[in-house]
């Protein structure tokens, strides 16, 4: 698992370039394509310049109500989702650890599920505070979930990983029969909305969900590459880190923190989206080996890249019809999460 | 210099360590014995901070440990755990200069560092591999390499806890180890280590405790403590006693 440092040091520049290519595919094929250089060309227009040709006002429609905002949620969402799982994992101190072990995921659907059914009981919020509505619930669902894990995996000033991942479990079954007793609830066209919802979609993308997820992703995605060292003398044990002289009960504060954010903002803006926080941290540690001040960079990355192909396939396999992205990622990621217990095991 | 007063520790409602007193001298290796469970380890998390004492304190030069900042602890204590649960494959090489990250010494003087505890763990050849890819006992000096790493080259004012840093080491490693921890002591550091072998305490403790349920049974030299009584009373072990033919240590011997 040792890589040869020039591999190493061409790894983020193949990584931006891929993820750039990525970007460009997504901005250019649809159920309506757009020949690649017109596709850039809109988009530098959309930037400001001042590009000449007149035939580029549809690229132009096309790409910036509909493809741009798509793809960079797409973008920011697998970035985030990539973070959130690396630092769970360092967390947890375990590769096959996942941000919806400790219950940000199902916390984030139930608040979802909350917002969706509740508000067409109640006669249906206006149309443009849905949303908005949808946004805040899942995310203080997510947050709130987090927090109750996270204090019960508290004794004595002490946080017991083992505890809260129990309790991450037990959390997210409960929460699973909170969403069960809404679709219960629920009217024929609810029902439809929260199963797409929980499927994870990036269906509906627009500027407004695309703001709050970008402000949250940059935040995690500056301040996780600061705790890097720390993380990975976390790797080495909670007592190993501390006997290194890092604050290891803050830090795995922080760490818990940063993952209620960035996945409970995530699901808000596009759905449950499986398995990208468990898929691309281990496929980039693979390439990187573990230290986190190259895996955290390269994650991100890969992570982006990774949901703006599969958002790609999930728009263009059964076209004009779309696939929920979270099937896609599933049936990706859960045989790849199956090879590697298996792997363990023999 | 590292000095417990009226140490007590508790787990739950069970007193697991009471009325510890020691003071551990610059240059001076100190080692603890005692049966299964006597409360060594539990002596070492407290002196190392993990745990928090129920009665009494651990002062680090004069202050209270908790009362440093982590870093400049970290600078002055370093700590050996009985055994690591890193799961993760990292290289020989980065698992030992993560001894180095309190210290802001730059790359390039890291780098020499590491190769130097490398070598005076006799883990040099492993530089390179994972590792996951290692045997218990090259684990085990990889961190003893961490260690050193984090106290290099070793001062006065300096403390290195070990916990059982033998216990999965060949006969020739038992020793080169333990001469590499006596080699750190003459530079200053005050060295305490858990043992089980008591002749391997002999040849290299300066001063050894023997711990009983918690309690301090015996506190002096090996001669004073390596006697037939107090192992019998402590491990209920019958044992001849003699020196050592060249070096004139206590040398025991399981009847």
């Amino acid at each position: 698992m040792t890589s040869t440092p020039a591999s190493g040091r061409a790894l983020i520049p193949a990584l931006l370039l891929l993820l750039a290519l990525a970007f460009w595919l997504a901005l250019a094929l649809g159920p309506l394509s757009l020949p690649l250089g017109d596709s850039l060309r809109a988009l530098l227009r959309l930037a400001g310049l001042p590009l000449e040709g007149g035939d580029l006002a549809q690229a132009e429609l096309i790409i910036g109500q509909i493809r741009l905002p798509r793809a960079l949620l797409a973008l920011v969402v697998g970035a985030v989702l990539a973070l959130c799982g690396v630092a769970m994992q360092g967390l947890f101190r375990n590769p096959l650890a996942d941000p919806g072990l400790v219950g940000v995921s199902s916390g984030a659907a139930l608040g979802a599920a909350l917002a969706i059914v509740g508000g067409a009981l109640l006669g249906g919020p206006p149309a443009w505070l849905v949303p908005w509505l949808l946004s805040a619930c899942a995310f203080a669902g997510g947050l709130g979930v987090t927090a109750l894990v996270y204090r019960l995996g508290r004794r004595d000033g002490q946080t017991s990983v083992a505890t809260m991942l129990l309790a991450g479990i037990a959390l997210s079954a409960l929460a699973g029969a909170g969403i069960g007793l809404f679709s219960y609830l629920a009217d024929d066209a609810t029902l439809r909305t929260l199963t797409f919802w929980n499927l994870g979609s990036l269906n509906g993308a627009s500027y407004a969900r695309l703001w709050p997820l970008l402000l949250v992703g940059c935040g995690v995605a500056l301040w996780l590459p600061r705790r890097a060292t720390a993380l990975n003398a976390l790797l080495l044990g909670e007592s190993e880190a501390r006997h290194l002289g890092f604050e290891v009960e803050r830090l795995k504060r922080e760490l818990v923190l940063c993952t209620a954010l960035g996945v409970g903002a995530a699901v808000a803006a596009a759905g449950m989206i499986g398995f990208v926080g468990l898929v691309v941290p281990h496929l980039v540690r693979l390439l990187t080996g573990p230290d986190h001040r190259r895996l955290l960079p390269a994650a991100a990355l890969a992570g982006a890249s990774l949901l703006l192909l599969a958002d790609l396939a999930a728009r263009l396999l059964l076209a004009p019809a779309e696939l929920p992205i979270g099937t896609l990622t599933a049936l990706l990621g859960a045989p790849f999460f199956l090879y590697l217990l298996l792997r363990e095991r023999f | 210099m590292l000095r417990a007063e009226q140490l007590a520790v508790r787990r739950g409602s069970c007193t697991v360590l009471a009325d510890i007193d020691l003071t551990l001298q610059p240059g001076e290796v100190f080692g603890v014995l005692g049966p299964n469970g006597a409360g060594k380890s539990t002596l070492l998390g407290a002196l190392s901070g993990e745990l928090l004492p129920a009665h009494g304190r651990v002062l680090l030069d004069g202050r209270d440990l908790a009362a440093w900042p982590g870093r400049e602890r970290a600078c002055r204590l370093a700590v050996l755990p009985q055994s690591s649960t890193l799961g993760f494959a990292f290289r020989v090489e980065q698992v030992v200069a993560m001894g180095r990250l309190p210290h802001a010494s730059g790359q390039q003087h890291d780098g020499e560092i590491v190769a130097e505890a490398l070598a005076a763990a006799d883990a040099s050849h492993l530089a390179g591999r994972s590792y996951l890819a290692l045997s218990g006992g090259e684990r085990q000096r990889v961190h003893l390499a961490r260690i050193l790493a984090q106290l290099w080259p070793g001062a006065a004012g300096q403390v290195l806890l070990l916990d059982e840093p033998t216990s999965m080491l060949d006969p020739l490693h038992q020793h080169s180890i333990l001469q590499v921890v006596e080699a750190l002591a003459a530079r200053g550091v005050a060295v305490l280590v858990i043992l089980h072998d008591l002749n391997l305490a002999a040849r290299y403790c300066d001063r050894l405790l023997l711990l009983q349920r918690g309690r301090v049974h015996a506190l002096g030299s090996p001669e004073q403590v390596l006697q037939c009584a107090p192992l019998r009373a402590v491990f209920g072990l019958e044992v001849l006693v003699q020196r050592h033919p060249e070096r004139g240590h206590p040398l025991i011997i399981a009847r």
